[in-house]
């Protein structure tokens, strides 16, 4: 794996190795060559982010410059730049997106029927799209990726989706669209503001030089509140989120998975990376209606989970649900719950995939999700009752799996933070007991209990391509569940430099609230002491 | 005895070949009517105009003392009009066979109209800006009109006359102002003499009388409601033109009177403001009224709107926009002439253009990948979405608005463009999420061919919208160095 690292340009070679197979892809006369190409294509980029994940040092300090970096001026005259890299904060979602990406292609080998080049095409597209977002270290890159990444949706939504895919396409790239279209000027104003304070009066989207800005305060607020739109609509955050059980229901199970497992984590990777370190007074001035939201959206998103007679839906709202935990570590502005938050966003993208892949499984079988025309299957297919069972249990963080980690570093987190009050950990609580409900009720309704429809007695098990893609899913949430510190080792120090930095940065904001020509710079605080374990 | 002219004609070589072949082919035309050549003849023309400016990009020049530039910015600006010469002329080619009325003269016209558009581009006085705006618009209209059976083309070749002939009584009562303000016809004197007399109440009076002229040729709201009717009645291949080579010369025009007459020192000044209200006003209006649109041709009409819009915005802020402008200009310029393309090789029997609603178009994109894959990019770009020209011609707008003060703008136009994002994408969803068999019975039976020369136009507008969005720096540092931000007025030679 450390021969692989030494690859030159590996950062971009991940980013734009997908966006070269569908060139050649889309160049194939034959349905099967697409189809080979996608999966090799995913594969080989998989492997390749292996040399990212072996030649990532968490022991080195990434505050000046993230690992593995490349940087090519791109808009002569201004700081923008073509500037990519890994560190702690992105290089876990990137595994995960990257992982993905073989498991997609393979849950679509039978499941798409019309239009095959098409959609592994617009898959591979897909893909450059997220990884660019995750390895963006500029902001302007970043959004253009970002934006990118709508591109192939729209169509995948629309085009190989179900009954309604119109309407829940145009609605998908229209509430990105305004959130991230409002960034763009925030962007803009944010990148000239910095400019002038400490670039020598250049246009800069340079993170790390973002990052160190102290934006004054009477600006602070819009911008955030700009800048949250965008990521609180992708999150998606209460009430943002009802575009998201339209895209999702209406999706083909390729789609879903990627839009769950990991569109939905460019929204809170955003707050992390951009949202609360530059304007982390209006962050930690607005946190408790943040907390308010996600709590609102941990509880409403259970309830109409509950309610939800679609399987598929019941998923979408769950996703609204687990993601109002994240977004309340997020705002915890604790080690603890920020590194929690992390390590749920991997979570989630693993757990929902992977119940998104089975619930695709099931339709593909029965051509139905609703969960009243199941029950009983268990008897009829073990495997797939076993693989349901234990995602289920890592989804509702069932204590030795992955979510349990995860929710727990939140709620401790959250619990030792003072950003907000504790009343909102205790509702969040009820929320970890509700998902446990309704998840196990699902798979009660569909799997136990007595056949009551004649079909579901020939309903056939797990076969070996849909057995491959589920295993990998089912040994990460064993494994994380079980050993999680190397994973939260990777970005234990960065996100300490981030919190440190913005608080540090709050203070000098503050104290320079009263001069109008006070020019705030923090750079990034690198932690003293990270404690690695070996 | 004429040998000081030599270098004049030398300087303005492109618009001298272009307008001479427009003659050639007048009088080709008058011996052997419509010979099949003539499309060449007119390509050649192009060709070697495009060739010259592009070598003449570094470089800037005047001729006929000061009346007209060369070089440079004015490079520039011809070699986009000249491309989209280009592609009307490759594009009409098939569609006007196919509709019955490829006449000769029509290449004749486009070249005219071509020429008077580079002298209104190159203007380096208020004389020759009226000369090219009027050599332009005249051929204009005579091409909107070249159905000359179909009521709906008379009716909008005699709109647009009646309405563009309204408009030029106010372009030469601005300059006739502007002249007894100043005292001058040239536009490099004219920052010195206003330094000298100060802004007076002619003045100011010649500045809005030119601008609604202005207002009136790029379509701005509320000069533009000659434009849905216009665009809807002229055969679909010269929409594209009219849309786009026209609104590059005159857009380059008002960036060479703006760029005169509102000095730096006067950023704020309410000439600017009203840019910006116009602006601002154009994006929201055609924007919206686009999305009422069921008719294609009719929607790109009010999509044009809205795009002049977003150039005003660039145009508003200042020196700082007008590089973000052009590049604009050129994306803009590309994808249109790709989306009109589309719509013309999609009218079966040449008469469904002015009927063509999105629901005819259903699933056309399963029968016909190219156009429906390059459509899909001329959509998306039009709506703005990276990596395509689009986004980041919005983004220098956009960007040289936030620069100088004008964030409400760039806000206005964020959220104009996302209700234009539902418009476009609209048409995807019939040419991509509809089935083939929702299309009407008398659709579905029509084969048509593409045209090998359509597909190549139609590719290298794909291309050219990738490449300037991969690598924008290309066009913005060229555009960019005509612009010198230090000096207070004179941004130009």
């Amino acid at each position: 794996m450390n021969a692989l690292a030494s690859i030159p340009h590996l950062v971009s070679l991940v980013i734009f190795l997908p966006a070269a197979g569908a060139l050649v892809a889309l160049l194939l006369p034959s349905d099967n060559g697409v189809k080979w190409t996608a999966l090799v294509t995913m594969v080989v980029t998989f492997l390749l982010s292996l040399g990212l994940y072996a030649g990532f040092d968490p022991a080195v300090s990434t505050a000046e410059a993230p690992q593995l970096m490349a940087k090519v001026n791109w808009f002569p005259g201004v700081d923008v730049s073509y500037f990519v890299g890994v560190d702690g904060l992105n290089l876990l979602l990137v595994m995960l997106t990257t992982l993905l990406g073989p498991i997609v292609i393979l849950s679509s080998w039978t499941y798409i029927g019309k239009q095959i080049k098409g959609y592994y095409t617009l898959m591979l597209l897909l893909q450059t799209g997220v990884l660019g977002v995750f390895l963006s270290f500029d902001l302007v890159l970043f959004y253009v990726f970002f934006e990118i990444t709508l591109i192939p949706m729209y169509f995948i939504i629309g085009i190989w989706g179900g009954e309604n895919r119109v309407y829940a396409a145009i609605k998908f790239v229209l509430y990105t669209l305004v959130g991230s279209l409002l960034m763009l000027v925030g962007v803009l104003w944010l990148g000239f503001a910095a400019g002038d304070a400490i670039n020598g009066g250049v246009f800069t989207a340079d993170w790390y030089q973002l990052v160190s800005f102290g934006v004054p305060l009477g600006a602070q607020g819009w911008l955030f509140f700009l800048f949250l739109l965008a990521f609180a609509i992708k999150v998606p955050l209460f009430p943002f989120h009802t575009w998201l059980p339209d895209a999702h229901v209406q999706a083909p199970t390729g789609g879903s998975v990627v839009l769950a497992g990991v569109l939905l984590k460019m929204g809170t990777y955003g707050l992390i990376r951009f949202t609360i370190p530059f304007f982390p007074n209006a962050a930690h001035q607005f946190a408790p209606l943040l907390a308010v939201l996600a709590v609102v959206g941990i509880i409403y998103g259970a309830l109409v989970a509950f309610a939800q007679e679609d399987a598929k839906k019941l998923i979408a709202y769950s996703s609204v649900s687990h993601l109002g935990f994240v977004v309340l570590g997020l705002f915890a502005f604790t080690t603890e719950a920020v590194q929690g938050a992390m390590f749920q966003m991997v979570n989630h993208g693993i757990s929902t995939g992977a119940l998104f892949l089975l619930i695709g499984m099931l339709y593909e079988r029965r051509h139905t999700r609703n969960m009243a025309d199941f029950g009983g299957i268990a008897k009829t297919v073990p495997v797939f009752t076993f693989f349901m069972m234990l995602t289920v249990f890592a989804s509702a963080g069932l204590p030795g799996l992955n979510g349990f980690v995860g929710e727990f570093l939140i709620l401790i987190g959250s619990w030792k933070s003072s950003a907000f009050s504790v009343v909102f950990v205790i509702l969040a609580t009820t929320g970890v007991i509700l998902s446990a409900v309704y998840l196990l009720w699902m798979v009660y309704r569909t799997f136990f209990g007595e056949i009551t429809h004649e079909e579901n007695r020939t309903i056939k098990d797990l076969n070996f391509r849909e057995i491959g893609l589920m295993v990998p899913l089912a040994a990460l949430m064993v494994w994380l569940g079980l050993g999680p510190a190397p994973f939260l080792d990777k970005s234990e120090a960065v996100v300490q430099a981030i919190l440190n930095t913005a608080e540090a940065k709050a203070r000098a904001v503050e104290a320079a609230a009263g001069q109008p020509d006070a020019i705030v710079q923090v750079p990034l605080r690198w932690p003293d002491t990270v404690a690695v374990t070996e | 005895m004429y040998d000081f002219l030599l270098p004049d004609i030398a300087a303005t070589a492109p618009i001298l070949i272009v307008a001479l072949m427009g003659i050639v082919v007048v009088v080709v035309d008058s011996f052997s009517n419509d010979n099949e050549n003539i499309p060449w003849l007119a390509g050649a023309a192009l060709v070697a105009a495009i060739a010259i400016e592009l070598a003449r990009l570094g470089t800037t020049d005047t001729a006929f003392m000061g009346h007209v530039m060369s070089g440079g910015f004015a490079s520039f600006v011809n070699s986009v009009i000249l491309l989209g010469a280009l592609a009307t002329v490759i594009l009409s080619v098939p569609y006007l066979s196919k509709i019955g009325h490829n006449y000769g003269e029509v290449h004749a016209l486009v070249l005219i109209a071509t020429a008077g558009m580079m002298v209104l581009a190159n203007a380096g006085s208020l004389i020759t800006l009226f000369v090219g705006l009027e050599t332009m618009s005249i051929c204009l209209y005579v091409l909107t009109g070249l159905v000359r059976e179909d009521p709906r083309a008379n009716e909008s070749a005699l709109k647009y006359f009646l309405l563009g002939a309204f408009s030029t009584g106010f372009f030469v009562y601005g300059i006739a102002l502007l002249y007894g303000a100043t005292g001058t016809m040239m536009l490099a004197e004219m920052p010195a003499a206003l330094a000298e007399s100060g802004r007076t109440g002619f003045f100011s009076g010649g500045v809005a009388l030119l601008l609604v002229g202005f207002f009136f040729k790029v379509s701005a709201v509320p000069f533009h409601m000659w434009t849905p009717d216009v665009y809807q009645g002229a055969p679909t291949t010269l929409t594209g033109f009219m849309s786009t080579a026209s609104k590059t010369a005159a857009f380059a025009a008002l960036i060479l009177v703006l760029s005169r007459v509102i000095p730096l020192a006067d950023i704020g000044s309410d000439t600017q403001f009203l840019l910006a209200v116009v602006a601002a006003i154009t994006m929201v209006v055609g924007n919206v009224m686009a999305v009422a649109q069921l008719n294609v041709k009719r929607m790109l009409a009010y999509s044009s709107v809205a795009h002049a819009g977003y150039i005003l915005t660039g145009l508003a802020a200042g020196v700082v926009g007008y590089a973000g402008a052009m590049y604009y200009l050129l994306a803009y310029t590309v994808m249109n002439i790709g989306a009109f393309g589309v719509m013309a090789t999609l009218e079966w029997d040449g008469q469904q253009g002015a009927e063509q609603t999105v629901d005819s178009l259903a699933g056309i994109g399963f029968r016909k990948p190219l156009l429906g894959v390059a459509m899909g990019v001329f959509m998306f770009a039009l709506a703005g979405f990276p990596p395509l020209a689009g986004f980041f011609g919005k983004y220098f707008v956009f960007a040289a608005a936030v620069d100088v003060g004008l964030t409400w703008l760039a806000l206005i136009g964020v959220l104009a463009s996302v209700v234009s994002a539902y418009y476009y994408l609209r048409v995807l969803v019939a040419f991509w999420m509809k089935n083939p068999e929702d299309a009407p019975a008398s659709v579905q039976s029509e084969a048509f061919p593409v045209p090998l020369f359509t597909k190549v136009v139609l590719v290298a507008c794909v291309v050219a919208l990738l490449v300037l969005g991969i690598v924008p720096g290309m066009v913005t540092e060229v555009a960019g160095a005509f612009f010198s931000i230090s000096e207070s007025a004179a941004v130009l030679p």
